[in-house]
């Protein structure tokens, strides 16, 4: 039995934990506001939002309600656009509406709701970061330029909304309904009794799981991971920085700690999915799924890290990560076993990270070859450095050989051009739907060059 | 206006098949289909699946009271497969359950013996063997034989272009409520209802009054639902029929993107010839259209490439040949262009080629050989207009093509790892079906005895808004507001033997056919008027809901005029039927007057590359476009960004991949993608040109659906530039679309 507000309706179900919410939202509930396009995450015409109560405030989320679980609605407030109005449209849907921006009108629903959940960030209101909030929401007739007049005009209009009690705001000025005020308290009042310790299926995000495997899921018990605050997720101490499993993108991207040390990360995790998914995808999740291509798996391998793996008598082993993939979609992970944590040392000498990734698309899709780089050096000399490549080989790849080729040279182009050769005789990638061999090869080659264009503007 | 739905739409109340509240007792209906792409079916085992919880029935061709035929051109396409399949994803069996889910776990069981046959997925092979799926067919003006000895450039090549996913946001699907004596209501997401309910009645072995097709709209098409759609309706029809309950089948994605066709790839030869001042003397081109395993619209598509085969430009001498290759891939179907893009991009590759080999400008080629009053096109009508020429000058001088060209030049001796591209790409699209007898209408125009309005039609709203300008054209030949006004469903039994709403045609044809019942009913309710008034109905206006007699209104507003002619029991309602004026084809000489008009334009691209990545940027697309007079500027322009966008992603992203055994690579939307919206171009600006509009377009405003998604063509050819300016080396094998993989290659080609 779970419990959770549901609009503006408190919702107590025994339906199947693991029912896409989705289904529960159109076929349990009636509400067929919320459009099923592609059930991957792939188009956002499902996207919803999830408000959960952290430290006494509510936080709104976009998610795609077709990879997510009913379970994870538990104790959160689940909102579709059948539950923004009840006559008139609001302001979202107003600017929309003015700009003709809606043709046959499938995913505008989820446009509307990744939008009004653009309106709820907390952070100042800017246009770019607008564009960045549906660029998980596919649009097959408009082409997107009155869209994007209406995101302008609502990214303008925000401008005024205040830090403190936006919500307040967002009532006033139309945005939301009036329920949306009470929503903590009842929040609060609801009962979910979620025990760690029961069976199933372990589900992190489900964003990977969902799209593999989603009959399997509605008809087994699952498990969902519980709660904790992304205060504890990510955390330092001394040079050691400690990530949570339970991590999602969305965390890395607006926690301090991560933006000190890579000033320029969360910009380019925004190559990574959609916000959408970054919102609910965890970096455990992402390590386990094993894809030789994952973007996370390929960051936190240039970043030298370690997993830190719990069995279920809570006996502790450290792995590095580089040795964890043993073969394709296989790894070090035995039964009863879950990732814990991840972690890595911050150099104590003048470091700089660098990802690069390349894909059909540039944003919400997977890189035909993505890379990672962390350099530690000292008057231009190196002296570590991690490289990382996805989309290469059988699993995500640590090149060994380039690092030793480097390591003590002098970060100049003749050293980068001889390394360039290593990279690529160290990996013999094979043709598939991502590119041929001769397209990654020559793609690394590339990459590996854009690394040090990008951190030390080097000419090649 | 804005478009009707908008407010709807925006809130999520507006339905689509899958949002029909559903009847008690609705089964669910899922299609077992052909795992191998040709082969003899041996023996196919259904028990273990009959016998799971939940399955009602397994319906093959066994249980086809009438015809096992779907073809709608070409009878050559068996809705289940009997004896052989011919593609992967080709139905076989169609089983119908009390809960998806049981479907989904039915499907798993079926188990199946086939022996393999050799397999064929390119055009080229088909024509070695000479497997078509009908005959090839030419086009000819003067004679190409004679005159390239006179040509001072000849220029040959082979130009490859893909095939492209409709990616309609609502899959296909549809719904069948059985109804007494044997009627079937159906619902379907289909462009063509009438098509619908002909084959389905041919299938379940009725007449067509027993099969009720209501549509109220699709959550996008672009042709993609014009015969497509067709299957999975008849088959929830047969389902219901046999077992007397609803059924419904809503396809997942990856159901859709595996068992249906898309628009066709094709790889041509072609070979021009060029006078010493670049005009274009002659220009032969052979087309290798991969139409797939059967017939589908693939006659009628092969027609319009040879109808645009030159695009904008008057070519004396051409000859066009298009050979429809049978493959075993799913059967190629419409999509928005309906083979005019690949005919266009052949000739501005021919034409790329022809200005590298001989050292000059694009645009000079392209420039001197735009069409113009009473030039001929290759199959025998004339220019009327010159919206060629005029578009391509306008584009020139008001987008300051000139300094733009030099801005680039000076960005990419600046820049070293990024590189600017431009290309100019003038457009040339006829409007008519090309099949003559397509081209008419009907629409039903009740007015209520409180004046409230419903009007039917044959067109299919798919986010085109045809049903506002449709109500915009009711509005004004009744001189009434448009909250009067409400659009009913497109439904079978209000307007029968309709066209699909397709060809860019829906808005013209339906359009003018609500024009003539409105203007019927005008006549009717004024001389009514003029009666009561005793005045000569000459004197008698309707203007915003008043009654005029000259310029005296009357205390007769709509209502009262409305109330009082239904009381003098005169007829409130008209059938109103339009045809196209002046159009003729005649296709044993391939000659005619087949469009009732054309439209012009012309646009600029200009891309950005990253010389180290191989991506790319389109920074901006500049249309000058021949709306005629446009009757509704939001929705037009709307048209416009959406078409380019997409014909943007023909020629980018867009990439269809099989694998040797005819199996779908590009199967979801995580290994296909369509433009997103950081993708689209930073600006698209549009120039509505100056014309009086056509006579024979609704209002004077000209159709727009299919147009300007070949100003997208310009995104291929501004990125060959750009790899150009990084590359001196490189030359294109202008094999579209240019994806990233294709474009580092040509940056560090040696």
């Amino acid at each position: 039995m779970i419990e959770f507000i549901l609009n503006n309706q408190k919702i107590r179900t025994n339906e199947a934990e693991g029912m896409p919410l989705v289904d529960f939202i159109r076929y349990k509930q009636n509400l067929k506001g919320t459009k099923i396009g592609c059930r991957e995450g792939d188009c956002g015409a499902c996207t919803v939002l999830a408000g959960e109560l952290i430290d006494d405030k509510i936080s709104y989320k976009s998610i795609t309600s077709c990879i997510t679980p009913l379970k994870f609605a538990a104790g959160k407030h689940i909102v579709t656009v059948d539950g923004l109005n009840s006559d008139e449209i609001g302001s979202v849907q107003q600017h929309i509406h003015e700009h003709g921006a809606t043709q046959c009108g499938f995913c505008t629903p989820g446009f509307v709701m990744s939008l009004t959940g653009f309106s709820l960030s907390t952070k100042k209101a800017d246009y770019s970061d607008a564009l960045s909030a549906v660029a998980g929401n596919i649009c097959r007739c408009t082409g997107y330029k009155s869209i994007e007049k209406a995101i302008f005009d609502i990214s303008e209009e925000l401008k005024s909304k205040p830090e403190k009690d936006n919500i307040a705001w967002l009532i006033k000025n139309d945005y939301l309904p009036e329920y949306f005020i009470e929503i903590p308290e009842r929040i609060k009042n609801l009962k979910n009794e979620i025990s760690n310790k029961e069976n199933g299926i372990v589900v992190g995000g489900g964003t990977d799981l969902y799209v593999q495997k989603a009959d399997c899921l509605l008809e087994n018990k699952i498990k969902t991971i519980k709660y904790i605050s992304s205060k504890e997720k990510i955390t330092q101490k001394d040079n050691l920085i400690t990530l949570s499993a339970l991590t999602t993108v969305t965390d890395i991207i607006e926690s301090e700690i991560i933006s000190n040390l890579f000033p320029k990360l969360a910009k380019q995790l925004l190559l990574i999915s959609s916000e959408q998914i970054r919102n609910t995808a965890t970096i455990g999740g992402n390590i386990v799924n094993a894809s030789p291509i994952g973007d996370m798996s390929i960051i936190l391998l240039a970043l030298n890290s370690n997993l830190i793996i719990k069995n279920s008598s809570n006996i502790e082993r450290t792995i590095l990560l580089k040795d964890f993939h043993t073969g394709y979609k296989t790894f070090d992970l035995k039964e009863g076993e879950l990732i814990e944590n991840i972690t890595f040392e911050i150099p104590n000498l003048d470091f700089k990270f660098n990802f690069e990734k390349v894909s059909k698309r540039k944003h919400l899709d997977i890189a035909s070859v993505n890379s990672s780089i962390l350099i530690i050096y000292k008057n231009n000399i190196i002296k570590d450095v991690h490289i990382s490549g996805g989309g290469l080989a059988a699993t995500p790849k640590y090149f060994e050989k380039t690092r030793e080729f480097l390591i003590n040279k002098e970060i100049n182009k003749e050293n980068i051009l001889k390394a360039a050769e290593i990279i690529q005789a160290e990996t013999s990638p094979i043709s598939d739907v991502r590119g041929t061999t001769e397209y990654k090869k020559l793609l690394l080659r590339q990459l590996f060059y854009a690394h040090f264009i990008e951190i030390f503007s080097i000419d090649i | 206006m804005k478009n009707r739905d908008s407010k709807n739409h925006l809130q999520g109340k507006s339905i689509y098949i899958d949002d029909i509240p559903e009847i008690s007792g609705t089964l669910y209906g899922l299609v077992y289909d052909s795992p191998i792409a040709h082969a003899k079916i041996i023996n196919i085992d259904y028990s273990k699946a009959e016998e799971l919880d939940d399955i009602v029935r397994i319906l093959t061709y066994k249980d086809v009271p009438g015809e096992n035929q779907i073809g709608a051109i070409i009878q050559d396409e068996p809705l289940f497969a009997e004896g052989e399949v011919h593609f992967i994803g080709q139905p076989i069996a169609f089983i119908v359950a009390k809960s998806e889910l049981a479907a989904r776990k039915a499907k798993k069981l079926i188990e199946a013996n086939f022996e393999e046959k050799t397999i064929v997925t390119d055009p080229r092979e088909a024509h070695k063997n000479k497997s078509y799926i009908a005959p090839p067919r030419t086009f000819k003006i003067g004679e190409t034989k004679n005159i390239w000895e006179t040509c001072e450039h000849i220029i040959s090549g082979r130009v490859k272009s893909g095939g492209q996913e409709h990616l309609y946001l609502e899959t296909q699907g549809a719904y069948a409520v059985p109804a007494e004596d044997g009627n079937i209501k159906l619902y379907s997401s289909t462009q063509g209802p009438t098509a619908v309910q002909k084959i389905a009645a041919s299938v379940l072995n009725v007449k067509m009054n027993k099969i009720e097709v209501d549509v109220t709209r699709l959550g996008g098409a672009f042709g993609g639902k014009e015969d497509q759609a067709t299957p999975w309706a008849i088959m929830v029809s047969l389902a219901a029929q046999i077992l007397n309950s609803p059924v419904k089948f809503a396809l997942n994605r990856h159901d859709d993107m595996r068992m249906t066709g898309k628009r066709h790839p094709y790889d041509s030869d072609f070979k021009m010839g060029l006078s010493k001042d670049l005009k274009i003397l002659a220009y032969e081109a052979d087309y290798y259209q991969n139409a797939g395993a059967s017939a589908d619209l693939s006659p009628a598509i092969t027609e319009r490439t040879l109808f645009h085969s030159t695009n904008s430009y008057f070519v004396p001498n051409t000859r066009t040949t298009v050979y429809s290759c049978k493959t075993n891939l799913p059967p190629n179907t419409a999509f928005r262009g309906f083979g005019a893009p690949q005919g266009m991009f052949l000739i501005e590759a021919a034409i790329h080629k022809a200005a590298e080999e001989i050292g000059v400008r694009v645009e000079e080629i392209q420039k001197q050989n735009l069409i113009t009053i009473n030039d001929e096109f290759p199959y025998g009508q004339l220019a009327e207009e010159d919206g060629a020429v005029k578009s391509w000058e306008t584009a020139e001088k008001d987008f300051k093509l000139k300094e733009l060209f030099s801005e680039v030049e000076s960005y990419n001796s600046e820049n070293k790892y990024l590189k600017k591209g431009v290309a100019v790409t003038p457009v040339t699209f006829g409007i008519s079906f090309t099949n003559t007898a397509m081209n008419h209408a009907r629409a039903l125009v009740h007015i209520y005895q409180d004046g409230s309005i419903g009007i039917s039609t044959g067109a299919i709203e798919m986010g085109q808004s045809v049903n506002t300008k449709i109500m915009q054209v009711a509005a004004h030949f009744l001189s009434v507001s448009t909250s009067r006004i409400k659009i009913e469903t497109t439904n079978t039994t209000r307007v029968a033997n309709t066209s699909p709403t397709a060809a860019s045609s829906g808005a013209d044809l339906n359009g003018q056919a609500t024009q003539v019942a409105c203007i019927a009913l005008y006549k009717r309710l004024t001389g009514f008027a003029a009666k009561h008034f005793n005045v000569e109905v000459e004197k008698i206006s309707i203007k915003d809901e008043f009654i005029y007699i000259e310029d005296k209104k009357t205390d007769w507003n709509w209502e009262t005029l409305v109330e009082q002619t239904f009381l003098a029991r005169i007829a409130l309602t008209e059938n109103g039927h339009y045809t196209t004026p002046k159009i003729t084809f005649d296709k044993t000489k391939e000659k005619g007057h087949p469009f009732a008009y054309h439209v012009f334009g012309s646009a600029i691209t200009t891309c950005t590359v990253d010389c180290i990545r191989g991506t790319y940027e389109i920074d901006s697309v500049k249309v000058v476009h021949d709306f005629g007079v446009s009757m509704n500027k939001l929705i037009d322009n709307g048209q416009i960004e959406g078409a380019v966008v997409q014909g943007i992603g023909w020629v980018t992203m867009e990439e269809i991949a099989y694998d040797e055994k005819g199996r779908l690579l590009s199967n979801a939307l995580s290994t296909y993608k369509i433009p997103d919206i950081l993708f689209a171009p930073k600006s698209i600006d549009i120039i509505h040109l100056k014309t009086d509009g056509h006579k024979f377009a609704i209002m004077k405003s000209k159709a727009v659906g299919e147009p300007p998604f070949n100003y997208g063509i310009g995104a291929y050819f501004a990125i060959q530039n750009a790899i150009k300016a990084y590359n001196s080396n490189f030359k294109s094998d202008y094999n579209s679309p240019a994806t990233p993989e294709r474009v580092l290659m040509g940056l560090y080609q040696k």
